[in-house]
């Protein structure tokens, strides 16, 4: 059996390394970009300079040989689901027995005057990277002028901050929301970060939105205008607005499409022996808690695990399970596990407590009736995910979270914990009495996952 | 794009304003010192050794914590390591090949022609009068400088992880031990015309501590002192070091208390980047390291076998042996190539590569050690990170992004890839369980 694999990151790669691992069909990865798979996350550190691209490759360069991973460097322009043919854009043609999506996303664009400037653009692909390294050399020469305007307030725009702040170029970044990322993060987190933002120096500027972008007679990107009227001079500006899957070309297909590429919960398309994995695959139907399209790392890693599965004959549901995510905004890492909404429901409560210093905090989520925890929210803190897992599976009380939390703690080993801050706090908030009745330690841990920590707790 | 994996795309010169006028300062300071020790060394004697030797270490030592604490002054707390692979000196650019050069002709007068630092260890005179009331030789001039280095770069260390309590107490640590237990016991040893003994390095490092002739000599010329080295020595390599990496991993040494650590943990950090990750490298090293501990293990036997049979065995050979040893592996291996090539090759060769100790307590730690590095969960988002600034050349990486817990016997654990991951992925821990067997079943 022949299979083809239209991109070659995360979720096609691990993917392709699955169906490896239980069968010898032949597979073979397209990608345009990139011949190396390679860690998309990593993208800002190379800039920075903390990793070479080559530090960021998902394996090293004799796994593909070894595991009999065919690779093509090119850009599929068709799908023909009829003939089960492939159309490449350097003419060839290739066939396949089954077909796995994961083509990815590209960085969205909302019809702004002068985005097709030169200096204008987002971070995706390899690609952008390049070129934001030669625009750099555009600012650079600007020298006291040089600024670099990001807008957009997520998770890349704010990697593109810290990108450009490395390298000692002023940044200034609009953002729309009244907070930093305030449609995911609850307020006290949204404004620990604004706090942090600034303190880099950072012009950050809320409530802002993008007008206009303007150029010079080179057509490079002179000056940004914002709604309120104000005029930015700089040599870049960075659209960091969300992305969308990178379907384009499946458009004329005869495959499902919404925003992405409809999926039930085996992965299947609309279309026989076609899947989709990743960024680019709608979930018809997504489990409770969980949305159609996650366009995040480990979504795509999950699925490829999942498509390799059924692929070799195994059929399996796609089970995300519990949500969690983590990102670090600039010398703050973020870490959350459940569901941990940006406003507070009715039917929950919560607890916060952050550090005197403003960059750490915990919170932790419950419901107000039985009080079963439903979520973890963490600046600045490691914790364990398989623990707070567990605690939300089994829908522990947050007494008895409470009472245990040093399990969960997942800091290195002499930095300070704050559990009994945070017990503190509850007790005060509940005129409770709750202490700590285990200590962070690998065995505690285990017993707790293997249930025997359970059933002493009872 | 072509199939060729690029090395950094940086076009842009990536540190415009990468050095402030204070830093030049500092580092016009440092140069200062470098330059009374490189006058002296070259011409091979000194002007007033009392003013010499106060002059270049105390220009040394400011312009060095000078230059550290500019560097992280102005900084908030957190990882620093914007622009490391645009930096010629952690680079293997001009400024990394000169150190390196540089150190290595240090090496390489130090063992073979150490009259060449004759200058230089008549400047040592006054302060070894004044701690081992003799005269300066040219292994108490390397003594000072690799203690100098160790403090001085320690305090560089610990203010660029100020947020990191880990690498800050451990950084104590192996200061303390270097500075006590590698410098000042042995001098004042000296001075009390005792043998001058290291209590932290032991067999089969210092492989001669268990050879019968120091064994005989240490007995025979020190009485109940001798005796009682000797006894350290052996509790320390036959009960301690099983017991300690037993609860602790190898790192409770490696890491910690050993003075070669010590140096490529501080003097050696911006170096630790250039290690090998590769699976070659990973089986060049095990076949090296184990080979240089067997043929201790053998010399050693042979050598008390000998001993017993009164030299019928080896004969004259015997000296010969241990002579070879400590040319190759002694004085080329952790010398020259283990810290003079530190800017080439990485901060660890030595440690990776050719040390008997770091063997033996690796395979400890592989087998018998509750020391693991946990992963958190399915976090980790396959950076590179973690691999990339692991000085042993451990692509730690390849066990993150799979869920696998990591126990490698040459991991020292110096907790460098659990700061660096942006993601919390990755925690040192001692325990007795494993999680979920996760170490030898990952996925
Ligand atoms: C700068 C940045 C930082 C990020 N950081 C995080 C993070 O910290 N945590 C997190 O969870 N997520 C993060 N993400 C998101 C995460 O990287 C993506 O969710 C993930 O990479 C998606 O993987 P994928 O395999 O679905 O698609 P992709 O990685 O996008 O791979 C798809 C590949 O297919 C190729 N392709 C597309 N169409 C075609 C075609 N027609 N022909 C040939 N090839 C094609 C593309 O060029 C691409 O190489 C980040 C994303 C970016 C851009
Ligand atoms: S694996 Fe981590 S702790 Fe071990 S040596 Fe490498 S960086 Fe240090
Ligand atoms: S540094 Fe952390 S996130 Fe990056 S590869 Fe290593 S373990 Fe994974």
């Amino acid at each position: 059996m022949k299979i083809v694999i239209i991109g070659n990151g995360i979720a096609g790669t691990n993917a392709a390394r699955f169906i490896r691992k239980r069968t010898d069909h032949q597979i073979i990865m397209i990608s345009e970009e990139s011949w190396q798979p390679y860690s998309r996350t990593a993208l800002m550190y190379v800039y920075m300079g903390h990793l070479k691209l080559k530090d960021t490759h998902l394996y090293e360069d004799w796994f593909w040989e070894k595991n009999c991973l065919e690779r093509i460097q090119s850009r599929v322009n068709r799908v023909d689901i009829h003939k089960k043919q492939l159309q490449l854009q350097d003419g060839k043609t290739l066939e396949y027995d089954k077909l796995i999506i994961a083509c990815g996303s590209r960085p969205n664009k909302f019809g702004w005057p002068g985005q097709s400037l030169k200096g204008v653009q987002g971070l995706y692909h390899l690609q952008d990277l390049e070129s934001m390294e030669g625009s750099t050399l555009d600012i650079l020469a600007a020298g006291k002028n040089a600024r670099a305007v990001i807008v957009g307030g997520g998770l890349i725009g704010i990697e593109m901050a810290e990108m450009f702040h490395s390298r000692h170029i002023p940044v200034t970044f609009l953002v729309r929301e009244n907070s930093f990322w305030n449609q995911v993060l609850p307020p006290e987190e949204s404004d620990m970060i604004n706090r942090h933002i600034r303190e880099h120096g950072i012009d950050l500027r809320l409530n802002t939105e993008l007008k206009e972008i303007t150029g010079d007679a080179a057509g490079k990107v002179s000056e940004v205008y914002t709604n309120h009227g104000d005029r930015i001079a700089c040599q870049f500006a960075g659209l960091t607005v969300g992305v969308s899957p990178n379907i384009e070309f499946l458009k004329e297909s005869g495959i499902k499409l919404n925003r992405g590429v409809l999926v039930n919960e085996w992965l299947e398309t609309s279309e026989k022996d076609i899947y989709a994995i990743g960024d680019c695959a709608e979930l018809q139907q997504p489990d409770s808690g969980r949305r159609a399209i996650e366009a995040v790392w480990y979504t795509g890693r999950m699925m490829g695990q999942t498509v390799a599965q059924t692929i070799c004959g195994v059929k399996t549901a796609y089970k995300p399970g519990i949500w969690f995510n983590s990102a670090k905004f600039f010398d703050i890492e973020y870490q959350v596990y459940g569901d941990v909404p940006a406003v507070l429901p009715a039917h929950l409560e919560t607890l916060y407590w952050e550090h005197p210093e403003g960059r750490k905090s915990v919170r932790i989520n419950f419901e107000k009736n039985g009080g079963a925890v439903t979520g973890f929210n963490l600046m600045g803190v490691r914790y364990r995910q398989e623990v707070c897992e567990k605690w939300i599976k089994e829908r522990t009380p947050i007494s008895q979270v409470l009472e245990n939390l040093s399990l969960a703690n997942f800091d290195p080993e002499f930095f300070r914990q704050y559990e009994s801050e945070i017990l503190d706090q509850y007790n005060r908030q509940n005129n409770t009495n709750i202490r700590l009745s285990s200590k962070r330690s690998r065995n505690q841990v285990s017993r707790f996952l293997s249930n025997l920590g359970q059933q002493s707790n009872a | 794009m072509n199939n060729q994996p690029l090395e950094s795309i940086s076009i842009a010169q990536p540190h415009p304003v990468n050095t402030s006028l204070r830093q030049k300062m500092a580092l016009a300071l440092v140069a200062v010192g470098l330059l009374f020790v490189l006058v002296t060394w070259a011409s091979r004697q000194v002007w007033n050794p009392l003013l010499s030797l106060t002059g270049s270490l105390v220009t040394l030592s400011v312009g060095t914590l000078w230059y550290a604490f500019e560097t992280y002054k102005g900084s908030l707390p957190g990882i620093k390591n914007n622009g490391v692979m645009f930096r010629s000196l952690s680079n293997r650019g001009v400024w990394g090949w000169m150190v390196g050069v540089f150190i290595t002709a240090f090496y390489v007068c130090l063992y073979w022609f150490p009259k060449m630092l004759g200058g230089l260890v008549q400047m040592f005179d006054p302060l070894s009068m004044f701690i081992r009331g003799r005269a300066a030789d040219q292994w108490f001039v390397y003594g000072t400088f690799y203690t100098l280095a160790v403090l001085l770069l320690g305090v560089k260390f610990m203010l660029k992880y100020r947020h990191n309590r880990y690498q800050q107490i451990r950084t104590i640590s192996v200061m303390f031990f270097q500075l006590g237990f590698s410098f000042l016991i042995p001098a004042w040893m000296l001075l009390m015309n005792q043998p001058e003994f290291y209590f932290t390095y032991f067999w089969p490092l210092k492989y001669d501590y268990l050879f019968p002739n120091t064994v005989n000599w240490l007995t025979n010329s020190y009485a109940h002192l001798g005796v009682f080295l000797v006894f350290w020595g052996a509790v320390m390599s036959f009960i301690a070091v099983p017991v300690l990496t037993y609860f602790f991993g190898k790192r409770w040494y490696c890491s910690w208390v050993c003075g070669c650590g010590a140096l490529a943990e501080t003097a050696g950090d911006s170096f630790r980047t250039l290690s090998d990750k590769s699976l070659s490298a990973w089986k060049l090293e095990r076949w090296l390291i184990h080979s240089v501990l067997v043929f201790i293990i053998i010399t050693t036997i042979l050598l008390w076998a000998n001993s017993w049979k009164q030299g019928a065995i080896l004969g004259e050979y015997s000296m010969g042996f241990s002579k070879t040893y400590g040319f190759l592996i002694g004085s080329m291996f952790s010398g020259v190539i283990g810290t003079g090539f530190y800017p080439i090759f990485g901060n660890r060769v030595w440690c990776r590569f050719g040390c008997p100790q770091a063997a033996l307590l690796g395979i400890f730690q592989k087998f018998f050690s509750r020391f693991r590095i946990t992963t958190n969960g399915g976090q980790c988002i396959s950076c590179g990170n973690c691999s990339t600034y692991c000085e042993m050349g451990i692509d730690v990486k390849s066990y993150a992004q799979r869920g696998q817990d990591i126990v490698r016997a040459s991991c020292v654990g110096c907790g460098i890839c659990s700061a660096v991951c942006p993601r919390g992925v990755l925690r040192l821990e001692n325990g007795s369980v494993d999680l979920m067997d996760r170490a030898k079943y990952p996925e």
